[in-house]
């Protein structure tokens, strides 16, 4: 760990370039050639379920009935994706996924951003104003990651119900929050654990105030491990099924309620080539967060989260 | 421990009372959310429709229904139960003891249900005397289908006792098809478990080992030999069984690949889908041996109480449920029979008219079952208990003689 | 030190600004004291109730631990937790350091490889469950492939067999998570420190002992994160479980998580699901609390 504040590490450009790295990266043609096939070959091991997938979503279902999961399609058809937007039963009604969809943007986003903003004033209080269990407070809130989801499901329930949250949307934004924020709060926290402290007593001694400190100083150089935190929460919040069923209304169901009840019909013929593209299709957002915001996942990481 | 929920109901009625916020609306939570059953669904949505009560959908599948009684816990704990709520057998039970089930008796009286609803049934739709869930069809549990075309080719007649079907399975194994198509879950273990007690050691055994849960009758040498039944079939059950859907496994008897499938009545929508035809492609009759019994479950409505007194919505909905249309139009789409036995029955296809002789007549006679293997002999407690017992021993971690044990330890903690 | 330290005027204002950081602290802690610390404790109080299908506060001692340990599954569920925790966390990890280590030689391509090791984490097993259980399933996936391409001695029915079907479950949780450890130990890498490096290969250390002794103690932070990202992980499979083998074949795949929603929500069995979960929580912790007490002391 080192003791000089290494504002490099805040430098998402610096991809640790120097000739130190190189030691580690080797030039002899057939190590390479060796890593691109290992490379390769994880590739293949990740991509096969999507890939089952995405090839059964576009096959009519007399074709994936007769065999041959791996198999690209003979017809190939959108009109699963069609079904599974708009007109698979999930209820009574024949609704497809759409309005659903609507549903779970409503929760997501003001849930992630919450938690976000939290998390961070949290880790900026637990590094930069600390006091005397400041460590131990910290312990206790990560150690709150681990509580399964069943067990608060009826007290939390209960706790709704009084204050008559129960069955509303910010009932269940409030959920997500409160078991987000130990998450949210453990990257914000190791990463300003990194920010150089020198900063903020230079800018409190020109007159600077608590919020100030954080808003003008801390926030803005939190780009990296704000990704960090918005694409985990996203990721759970989206794909969070049981509070999401249990807390919501007939109006608020989310979508991944939708989706189970889309896949897990226990009568009836099963299109699993539906199945398939609306599950794609719920797992969009998500994959476009990933594949968009990717990049910054690992420079956020870098940039002080995993230096502690 | 009633006063929990006695509080919670209270407080719901305040709110209701409050805001008038259950005005003309019904919310239903069920889990039927595929093409039949929801389309089925719909129609009593359109009934309510007319009348001007709006229904609001809340489905939620997974697990058979497990998943949507965790969502029940969680509206009932907030204080915001729905109006009904789709449940089978003793979670019906369950609820009411809690006290929160709603009394329907004036309405039950002004209908006459005690009438034309068997006592088998009433046992679960009331609590205490008091009429609680509305019940929408009968299943019923003990039937074989038999691939008409595999019979025909090895002069298989019908079975009537245990030792001609396991003939049967033989011939059929030997000739080179699956013996029984099964699919490994512990349900569908626990169906054909189900039908092999009643067929070994008679009504009598069952009621005693199932329903009143004697542990002498439960550790008893018939017992032993219902687990070595299940051992035998077990050896007609093809390699690739387990965790397979039971319309998989229906899907076998179909494409000619198995000769028979123990099951439930909702196999027969599997068949016709494919376009097969009853006493021509499949046959069906009655488990070897349980040709007078009729093990049966059945979906109902629970009534979740609102208010102090039952809402005109409510009453709307459980009259519509048990309304002689409905009863028959939902029943032609899910291939169970009515859950009043004074109806017309001409609507509905072959084996669904003889079901219904069948169950009236084995209400009549006494031998009208819940069936353990879907929660109508005895809690889900229990019920689950046994099936972890039975599953084992098909999937042969422990011998006949240790089921026994496990089958008695298994009641004795979850009694 | 703390910068709190540095202002020291009295008055009414300036102690309003001292207590601001804990103010905008406090609602976490509150949050965090009630909905977690005081859900523990009730869970703790149910479980010597005779809860049975909605809380109930009958006391009845030790009943539902005793009966507790005379389930199977229960030995079954913690025995598979074990097994599952130990491969999957050590899988993961080595999987995703080796990945780290190849991503980071300077790679063409590194962003959508890094991408296509990264998104398996996006999506939740409702949405791939069924993709996995066709392709695990003898009968038409990964066995009948290899059979129809004509090696027809090619076994893999792991998840029709009781004793290897929790062998599959750590196949498709380690698809999941490892691309993110991967990406944690990716960062990690990068924020090596170069000097140390370059000072060690002056010293004549082979590239071997360079990984040993530089740059596998510098990533122990990584690790770390890694860890708790793990370890909530393998306790929480529950969704994984059910998509895969609901638990099967028989009861041989449960796990803690799948046991004690069963026996809370399905069985009517509150009180013996109570005990599960403080059993549940208190290996949790004899395992996580000295983790993070040693990781964090070492911090300051």
């Amino acid at each position: 760990m080192s003791t000089a504040p290494d504002t490099r590490a805040f430098d998402p450009t610096a991809a640790g370039a120097g000739s130190g790295r190189k030691i580690l990266q080797t030039s002899l043609r057939p190590a390479r050639v060796i890593l691109y096939l290992l490379l390769a070959l994880f590739c293949i091991y990740y991509l096969l379920p999507l890939y089952v997938m995405v090839v059964n979503s576009l096959k009519p279902l007399s074709e994936i009935t007769a065999g041959g999961m791996m198999a690209l399609p003979r017809d190939w058809t959108l009109a699963p994706w069609q079904s599974a937007w708009s007109t698979a039963q999930v209820g009574v009604e024949a609704t497809g996924l759409r309005p659903y969809f609507i549903n779970s943007i409503i929760m997501v986003v003001p849930a992630v951003a919450l938690s976000t903003l939290l998390g961070a004033l949290n880790g900026y209080v637990l590094t930069k104003w600390t006091f005397r269990g400041a460590t131990v407070l910290f312990g206790l809130l990560l150690f709150g990651c681990f509580i399964p989801f069943q067990i608060v499901l009826i007290p939390m329930a209960r706790v709704l119900g009084l204050i008559g949250l129960a069955g509303t949307v910010p009932g269940l934004i409030f959920v997500h929050l409160v078991y987000g924020i130990g998450f949210s709060t453990l990257y914000f926290r190791n990463y300003y654990a990194a920010f150089p402290t020198e900063l903020v007593r230079a800018a409190q001694i020109d007159g600077a105030g608590f919020f100030r400190i954080f808003w003008r100083i801390l926030l803005p150089s939190s780009g990296p491990i704000a990704v960090v935190c918005i694409i985990w929460q996203f990721t759970n919040i989206w794909n969070d099924f049981l509070f999401g069923a249990s807390f919501s209304d007939f109006d608020s169901q989310p979508m991944t309620v939708a989706l189970n009840n889309l896949v897990q019909s226990s009568t009836g013929v099963k299109e699993y080539n539906v199945h398939f593209a609306g599950a794609i299709m719920a797992a969009l957002p998500t994959l476009l967060v990933y594949i968009v915001a990717g990049r910054y996942f690992v420079r956020g990481l870098m940039a002080g989260s995993v230096k502690g | 421990m009633r006063k929990l929920t006695t509080m919670m109901t209270a407080a719901a009625a305040l709110m209701a009372a409050g805001t008038g916020l259950h005005a003309q609306e019904v919310e239903v939570l069920h889990w039927w959310t595929s093409g039949g059953e929801a389309a089925a669904l719909n129609v009593l949505k359109e009934d309510l429709a007319s009348q001007g009560i709006e229904w609001q959908d809340m489905p939620v599948a997974g697990g058979g229904g497990s998943q949507a009684m965790t969502v029940l816990r969680a509206r009932v704990t907030s204080g915001n139960p729905p109006t009904a709520v789709q449940m089978l057998g003793f979670d019906i039970t369950d609820w009411a003891k809690e006290g929160a089930l709603a009394d329907l008796n004036i309405l039950a009286g002004m209908e006459g249900w005690d009438d034309v609803v068997p006592e088998a049934l009433q046992k679960f739709s009331k609590y205490d005397g008091k009429w609680v869930a509305a019940p929408v069809n009968v299943h019923s549990t003990n039937w074989v289908w038999a691939n008409k075309k595999i019979m025909d080719e090895l002069g298989i007649e019908q079975p009537k006792t245990w030792d001609e079907f396991v003939a049967a399975l033989q011939k059929a194994k030997d000739a080179g098809y699956v013996g029984l198509a099964h699919g490994g879950q512990a349900w569908q273990e626990a169906t054909i478990f189900d039908a092999v007690a009643m067929t070994t050691g008679g009504p009598e055994f069952y009621q005693k080992a199932f329903i009143d849960l004697d542990e002498e009758t439960l550790g008893s040498d018939t017992m032993k030999q219902v687990f070595d039944r299940m051992g035998t079939l077990r050896g007609f059950v093809d390699d690739n069984f387990s965790g397979r859907d039971w319309n998989l496994a229906t899907a076998m008897v179909i494409n000619d690949e198995a000769a028979f499938q123990l099951m439930g009545d909702w196999a027969k929508g599997e068949f016709l889908n494919a376009g097969k035809t009853p006493g021509e492609d499949f046959l069906c009759y009655r488990f070897p041996g349980t040709g007078d019994q009729v093990t049966f479950n059945s979906d109902q409505f629970a009534m979740f109480a609102q208010g102090p007194e039952v809402g005109k919505e409510q009453a709307a909905l459980a009259t519509a449920i048990l309304s002689p249309t409905f009863q028959i139009a939902f029943n032609k789409v899910k291939g169970s029979v009515p859950a009043r036995t004074d109806l017309d029955v001409s609507e509905l296809d072959a084996c669904g008219q003889q079901g219904y002789e069948e169950f009236k007549a084995a209400s009549k006679s006494g031998n009208l079952f819940g069936s353990f293997a879907h929660g109508h002999a005895n809690p889900a407690a229990v019920k689950n208990a046994m099936y972890d017992v039975i599953t084992a021993h098909f999937n042969g971690e422990y011998d006949s003689a240790t089921a026994v044990d496990e089958l008695v330890t298994a009641v004795q903690i979850n009694k | 030190m703390s910068i709190a330290d540095t202002a020291n005027r009295p008055g009414a204002v300036d102690r309003l600004r001292d207590a601001l950081p804990k103010l905008v602290l406090s609602p976490t802690v509150a949050i965090v004291a009630i909905f977690v610390y005081g859900f523990i404790a009730f869970t703790l109080y149910l479980s010597f109730t005779d809860s049975r299908i909605l809380p109930s506060f009958g006391w009845v001692g030790w009943q539902n631990y005793h009966n507790l340990f005379r389930i199977r599954a229960w030995d079954t569920a913690v025995s598979n937790l074990v097994v599952f925790g130990v491969l999957y966390i050590a899988i993961c990890c080595a999987l995703g350091l080796l990945l780290a280590i190849l991503l980071d030689q300077r790679i063409r391509a590194e962003g959508f490889i890094r991408t296509v090791y990264l998104y398996p984490m996006a999506l939740s097993f409702i949405v791939t469950g069924v993709a996995w259980k066709w392709f695990l399933d003898p009968g038409i996936g990964l066995e009948a492939v290899v059979h129809g391409w004509g090696w027809e001695s090619f076994q893999f029915d792991w998840i029709k067999n009781s004793h290897m079907a929790i062998y599959t479950i750590v196949i498709a949780a380690v698809w999941q998570t490892s691309g993110f450890v991967m990406a944690m130990f990716l960062a990690g890498l990068r924020g090596i420190d170069n000097e140390m490096l370059k000072a060690a290969q002056i010293d004549g250390a082979s590239t071997f002992a360079l990984y040993r002794r530089i740059v596998i103690p510098q990533l122990r932070p990584a690790f770390m994160s890694a860890f708790v990202v793990l370890a909530h992980m393998a306790i929480k499979s529950y969704d994984l479980v059910i998509a895969l083998t609901g638990g099967g074949p028989g009861t041989s795949t449960e796990l803690p998580a799948t046991f004690m929603y069963s026996y809370t929500f399905t069985r009517n069995q509150m009180g013996i699901g109570a005990a599960s979960a403080v059993i549940m929580l208190m290996t949790i912790a004899a395992i996580i609390v000295p983790y993070l007490w040693s990781e964090l002391r070492e911090k300051k």
